[in-house]
């Protein structure tokens, strides 16, 4: 399972013996489940709550959002490559820029904390791509933009957006996971490529 | 899905109980793929658990890559700066649950209370002091999206007298709170 190089050091440009590498294998554990983490994801044992055309898709669509990044090329080129995804590509780029904005933003729950709440793009798949990507990715979309820049918008009617949608339970809790598991994956990548070009 | 819950309205380090939207796996479901995923059996009695074991190899790796992020104190960053890093995070995010937990960690190891209970009451913009100011905003700009991380912060830790492996550790640490915020606040809420 694990001969696939690992992720987190490709996407961050850390070569073997280098001082990251060192530092990274203070954490292995870390490292290796990480690197699990995403073999679970988007190689897992059983897709049939979560087609891998539909991982792909909106691997594709978080990581885009975050920016132009060696990880949003990464998984755009694992969309490309996925024979019943391939067509998505160029729908998922359209949705990256209509949905591009800044975060974290949303409301807290009424209260105190109210004087803090930053109002937002809610973003909505536009018309004319929801007949390309389906019911289910319409929803996986705007689910995934709600998690990368509102999440404490988050409610229990979201959820239930996802299940009318066609969405199982056990395909929720591992889109969730996807999305989660990316917003750190990108961040991690991110972080030690900026510690590495500081010593370079 | 649950019917009434009293959610908490402010940030605060007390114990918080959480309850899901959607459905956990009740405890006799469970088999031994799943309890594989759990890592600890003792999780079976969280509802939180029960609902991310539906998908145990996802749940396995990321308690694993969680617990060496944070517990793995052989060397590196103190643990009460690891949770500081989470709590902060989780304070710019808005997820009042993992705020709970991380801030009063970062109490205990730190012996910092009132300090932690400034970042939770008056925000990120809290002045805790040198160090954890350092931390502190580093976590905030790798929450950020577009992420807002950059040298700067490296520079800002550094001087607090960070070095790289103590580096790693809040990019770790803040990274993975990115993760854990957007699990408790999308499939359930918080409880009093």
């Amino acid at each position: 399972m694990m001969a696939t190089k690992d992720i987190i050091d490709m996407l961050a440009g850390i070569e073997p013996g280098s001082a990251l590498d060192a530092i990274r294998a203070r954490r292995l554990q870390a490292r290796e489940n990480a690197q699990k983490s995403y073999l679970a994801l988007f190689e897992p044992i059983d897709a049939s709550d979560f087609s891998l055309a539909e991982r792909a898709a909106v691997a594709a669509f978080v990581t885009g959002l975050h920016g132009e990044s060696p990880v949003a090329a990464f998984y755009r080129e694992k969309l490309a490559a996925n024979a019943d995804a391939a067509a998505l590509g160029e729908a998922i780029r359209l949705e990256i820029e209509r949905g591009k904005t800044s975060g974290p933003y949303g409301a807290f729950p009424a209260g105190p904390l109210s004087i803090e709440n930053k109002a937002g793009l809610i973003y909505r798949v536009s018309a004319e791509r929801k007949p390309a990507l389906g019911t289910r990715l319409v929803a996986a979309l705007e689910h995934a933009h709600l998690l990368v820049f509102r999440p404490r918008d988050a409610a229990s009617t979201d959820v239930k957006a996802l299940l009318d949608a066609g969405w199982s339970t056990t395909g929720i809790v591992t889109l969730s996971q996807l999305v989660a598991f990316l917003s750190f994956q990108v961040r991690v990548v991110s972080g030690l490529r900026t510690l590495a070009a500081t010593n370079a | 899905m649950s019917a009434t819950v009293n959610p908490p309205v402010v940030f605060t380090q007390d114990e918080l109980g959480w309850v899901s939207w959607i459905d956990p796996l009740p405890e006799t479901a469970l088999t031994e793929r799943h309890f594989a995923g759990l890592v600890d059996r003792a999780r079976a009695k969280s509802e939180y658990f029960r609902l991310l074991v539906r998908d145990p190899e996802v749940l396995e790796a990321r308690t694993k890559t969680d617990k060496d992020i944070f517990y793995n104190t052989a060397d590196g960053l103190p643990r009460a700066e690891r949770e500081l890093a989470a709590a902060a995070t989780s304070r710019y995010n808005g997820c009042i649950y993992c705020a709970s937990v991380h801030a009063r960690f970062a109490s205990i190891y730190s012996r910092r209370r009132e300090d932690v209970q400034r970042l939770l009451d008056e925000g990120v913009g809290a002045d805790l002091g040198e160090r954890w100011n350092a931390v502190v905003k580093a976590s905030v700009a790798l929450a950020a999206t577009p992420i807002a991380f950059g040298p700067d912060n490296i520079a800002e830790l550094r001087r607090a007298g960070l070095d790289d492996a103590e580096i790693v550790d809040v990019i770790n640490g803040a990274s993975f709170f990115n993760w854990a915020n957007r699990l408790m606040l999308s499939l359930g809420e918080p409880s009093k």
